[in-house]
């Protein structure tokens, strides 16, 4: 492999302008690589090499010209396939969509172009980003790039694997209940969940709409911070996102310390299920945010126990209405039958997965008469005060800390019970439900070398404290390695 | 109609907002367009694709809830409406539950010269469905349906009635009213026939002085306001034949077959569907300012029924004609505008009523066209009615010019000039004429002289048919008595 191939995006864009290579070479490299490593990873359903090909000729010919889009052009990107792609075939790792191509572009989607990224292709997913393994796609599974005998994480698994495995720089992915930030820690990389609102919703195929956020995947802070700038912000066709203020100074302020910061650790996210060395791994990352000078304290937030259970009621009432529309009448899959019922029927039962399934029966559930009080109403009630607190607590902390994941990543097929499974996001979830920006970042490896990651919560439209104690923890983590 | 039993109904009425683009996308609401023409992403459901709400649709809605003496609430919220069915592009409607956009409201109406009122439960704010077209009867048992997503989000009102109407008769006349007023808020054009307006009616029956409600029967299928009094007369006896058989009647859902003229049962209220209502979380809720909802007010128009009760006021009009003025803003507002013209009393106001509710009315009618399209302007009326009165022309020529006005949209001058069709009202004009016809009817002249004085008329009738009905009939009445009874026959 070519050692420019684990550039992060910000050294690809400083080459790109230096001329030290162009966007066709950079294209045709990684095209290799993956072309290489793709049979053992799988971290993609649609690679777009052609089109990857002409876009990068375009590139090179704007930069030739002195009129490149940004300072980004030419550089590739993967995005996850439930990303709505304009002539490239949308999956949502769904049999349902197994040929379905989309007629317009999502608005991140359509930023990233206009910057002039390049779009390798489509990643592998969860079906319909209900997952935590990324088993569950109804094409393949991903591997995890750092232990082929172990899931990369789900939902968004192939593009965190794609990222770790070299094959672009950086990767969207979405995050509902931690399908960034879960990937992200199981494949040693950043994975960054923008605050709710920050990032248009515009062409994301819906799982869950109050909880489901674009995130991404790079291979430093600075990368996740330059992607931010390059795709939040308000979207007239969103009408759940939200002006935020200037960002443009965002990339170059993450270099500030945590000097004075407060920083809580939740008391809650270090019980029995985490497990030890994880456990260790976090508390050595916080002492060193200490060291450096950040003021740690211990917080105690009694809904975070049962934020599981509330996420998997919210989230299956929205996904059971999300995913009513794949009743094969206009596009995807259909399963002819004798009348319409059965057509609706044979063709839901057969375009979706067992999971899926689950959760929109789960989600009918709650929301039908003589239960939607007794769980959807009571759930919402829960989301409220839990907005409450956290706003309480942010009263006195600047950022929150817990690990990602209790476990690193575990071997496929490990876990049967949908249950187990589900805890996996047991430390995520609450930060969708509260709508607050996350970040997952490497902090260690476990015994079998697998990656540790450690999750920093920020204050709503905060990113920039948030990047920058991530920034600072980074360069912590880094200069120990080099020791 | 039943003496024994109160007839008690309640209606839900949907109506199609005319604004320009889609509720929730830029798409175009034209009626009539080629099928699938006008949708989008959005309005197809397309996978990633979110709501944004048209705030055209939101102001129709205030300005409809206004119109109906309703609270406009200040906080409203979306829910989804899930259900499957293929002409719902998301298998589910966007609309509203817990807090639709207008709350109590209350609609004054007229029939038989009596005032009434029926309460507004509320109304709310959502989305149309697409239209599914069968290769047979309906869906089941059809070879296959094809889908127009053309009115897949085309703004909808929903409204409710309070349970206050005791008549189908009452009903209709609602409905009428109901009708009147949004055409002139100018918020929906309320077609039945293009289904831009569709009703449900509720109705049950209690013996008079039975204070709780009895079951009641929803029926569907209702095309024409008509088909809303027949069917709503035909379950008062099928109810009120129940009733009289110590039988109960079951709570359900009946569709009005009109070829047979009854109700057929639907559906059982065991059967209902149970349509998750949840809030939209692709919408924020809807807040609506003091200022917008004062803004809206200002526009108001005057509504027909205080419309109604002005110019009876003002003009001393019979209810009859005041309905049947009021009854389209168009012939309202012509009405007002002429009499601007022609001047404002008591009876010219009689003669420009006249002349719409008579021969403005046939030929609308004659022609097949609606008030708002034909070519006479207020302006060429009430010159043509100062022209009969100037004794320019008589009233039959002035029908005769009328009638070219409304089919040319030509002037009344211009008309009567080009066609010369000035009343002749010089006496020594008149004279020859009258000398003429007498002479050449000598039997006739003696028979009237011998005292057979109805003959006077055919005297008339032969003037105007050789003036081609341009001579002024009062003065040809006065020349010809006086050449009758003068001795020889001659003035
Ligand atoms: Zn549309």
């Amino acid at each position: 492999m070519d050692k420019i191939l684990t550039n992060t995006a910000t050294e690809l864009s400083k080459k790109l302008e230096s001329g030290e290579i162009t966007s066709v070479q950079l294209v045709a490299k990684y095209l290799e690589h993956i072309e290489e490593i793709e049979p053992t990873i799988k971290a993609f359903i649609t690679i777009t090499k052609e089109q990857a090909l002409r876009d990068a000729q375009a590139s090179d010919q704007r930069r030739k010209e002195g009129k490149p889009l940004s300072k980004w052009d030419g550089i590739p990107i993967a995005l996850k396939d439930n990303l709505s792609t304009k002539g490239v075939k949308t999956t949502c790792g769904s049999l349902m969509l197994e040929n379905y191509i989309p007629p317009y572009d999502a608005t991140v989607v359509e930023r990233l172009k206009n910057n002039g990224l390049i779009i390798l292709g489509k990643t592998n997913m969860d079906e319909f980003a209900m997952g935590s393994s990324t088993e569950s796609s109804a094409f393949y599974p991903t591997r995890n790039p750092k232990n082929i005998s172990k899931v990369p994480g789900g939902s968004s698994g192939g593009s965190a694997a794609c990222v770790a495995a070299y094959e672009v720089p950086w990767a969207l992915g979405t995050d509902t209940g931690g399908s960034v930030r879960g990937p992200a820690s199981f494949c040693g990389v950043i994975g960054l969940k923008p605050t709710y609102g920050s990032v248009s919703r515009y062409g994301v195929v819906s799982y869950a709409s109050s909880l489901d956020q674009v995130g991404w995947f790079t291979r430093s802070v600075g990368d996740a911070a330059a992607l931010f700038q390059l795709i939040s912000g308000y979207d007239p066709k969103d009408s759940t996102s939200v002006k935020v203020e200037d960002i443009s100074s965002l990339e170059s302020s993450v270099t500030g310390g945590v000097e004075g910061l407060t920083i809580g650790v939740i008391k809650e996210c270090f019980g029995e299920e985490l497990n030890p060395q994880v456990c260790r791994s976090v508390r050595a990352s916080v002492e060193k945010l200490k060291e450096a000078g950040a003021n740690i304290v211990e917080i105690s937030l009694p809904f975070a126990d049962i934020a599981i259970e509330t996420y998997y009621i919210i989230s299956t009432a929205e996904a059971s209405s999300n995913l009513a529309r794949f009743d094969g009448v206009r596009y995807g899959l259909r399963v002819p039958a004798e009348d319409v019922v059965s057509m609706f029927t044979k063709t839901r039962s057969q375009g979706f997965g067992e999971e899926v399934k689950r959760r929109i029966i789960l989600g009918t559930h709650v929301l039908s008469a003589g239960n939607y009080d007794k769980y959807y109403r009571k759930a919402q009630k829960i989301r409220t005060a839990m907005k409450k607190e956290f706003t309480k607590v942010f009263e006195q902390v600047d950022l929150l800390i817990t690990p990602t994941t209790p476990t690193t990543a575990f071997g496929f097929g490990e876990k049967q019970d949908p249950l187990h499974m589900y805890i996996t996001d047991i430390y995520t979830v609450i930060v969708n439900l509260i709508g607050a920006p996350a970040i997952s970042l490497p902090c260690g490896l476990d015994k079998e070398s697998m990656p540790i990651g450690l999750q920093i919560i920020g204050k709503h439209f905060d990113e920039k404290t948030l990047l920058q104690a991530a920034h600072t923890l980074e360069n912590l983590l880094d200069q120990e390695v080099e020791m | 109609m039943s003496s024994k039993y109160e007839v008690i109904i309640g209606l839900e009425i949907h109506v199609e907002l005319l604004t320009k683009s889609k509720i929730f996308c830029g798409c175009k609401t034209d009626f009539g367009a080629s099928p699938n023409s006008q949708c989008c992403p959005i309005c197809l459901g397309l996978p990633g694709t979110l709501p944004v709400l048209n705030a055209k649709a939101v102001e129709y809605a205030i300005r409809a809830g206004l119109g109906l003496n309703c609270e406009i609430a200040e906080y409203s919220v979306f829910d989804r409406k899930n259900y499957f069915y293929p002409d719902l592009a998301k298998a589910y409607q966007t609309s509203q539950s817990d807090y639709p956009i207008c709350g109590k409201g209350r609609v004054y109406y007229d029939l038989d010269q009596e005032r009434y009122s029926c309460g507004i439960t509320r109304a709310h704010l959502e989305e149309e469905a697409g239209k599914l077209v069968h290769s047979g009867d309906s869906i089941i048992g059809s070879s296959y349906s094809l889908v127009d997503y053309n009115r897949a989000g085309i703004p909808l009102i929903e409204i409710v009635t309070e349970p206050d109407l005791r008549s189908p008769q009452q009903a209709k006349a609602f409905l009428e009213q109901l009708k009147n007023i949004l055409q002139y808020l100018e918020v929906s054009d309320c077609r039945m026939e293009e289904g831009s307006l569709r009703c449900d009616a509720n109705i049950s029956l209690r013996p008079f002085g039975e204070q709780d409600f009895r079951p009641k029967v929803e029926i569907k299928n209702l095309n024409s306001f008509r088909a809303v009094e027949r069917a709503l007369e035909y379950e008062v006896q099928r109810q009120t034949a129940i009733y009289d058989q110590n039988e109960r009647v079951i709570q359900e859902t009946r569709t009005w077959d009109e070829n047979r003229g009854v109700t057929v049962s639907m559906r059982s209220k065991e059967e209902a569907e149970d349509y998750r209502y949840f809030p939209e979380p692709d919408l924020v809720p809807l807040i609506i300012s003091t200022e917008w909802i004062e803004e809206v007010k200002k526009d108001m128009p005057e509504l027909p029924l205080a419309k109604k009760d002005r110019l009876i006021e003002q003009y001393a009009l019979s209810d009859y004609d005041a309905n049947l003025i009021v009854s389209d803003k168009n012939i309202a507002a012509f009405f007002e505008e002429t009499l601007t013209i022609y001047g404002e009393s008591v009876e010219k106001a009689k003669t420009v009523t006249n002349w719409l509710t008579g021969e403005f009315f046939r030929l609308l009618n004659s022609e097949g066209i609606e008030s708002k399209d034909s070519k006479v302007t207020p302006k060429a009326l009430g010159d043509l009615l100062k022209a009969v009165d100037e004794q320019v022309i008589n009233g039959k020529i002035a029908k005769e010019v009328f009638e070219e006005m409304f089919l040319t949209g030509k002037d009344p001058s211009q008309i009567i000039e080009e066609r010369g069709l000035q009343q002749i009202s010089d006496p020594a004009q008149l004279l020859a004429v009258i000398e003429r016809i007498l002479e050449s009817n000598q039997k006739n002249v003696e028979e009237y002289k011998a005292g057979k004085e109805k003959i006077f008329g055919f005297f008339v009738g032969q003037v105007m048919k050789e003036t081609k009905g341009k001579a002024n009939p009062a003065l040809v009445n006065q020349l010809l008595k006086q050449a009758l009874d003068s001795t020889d026959g001659r003035a």
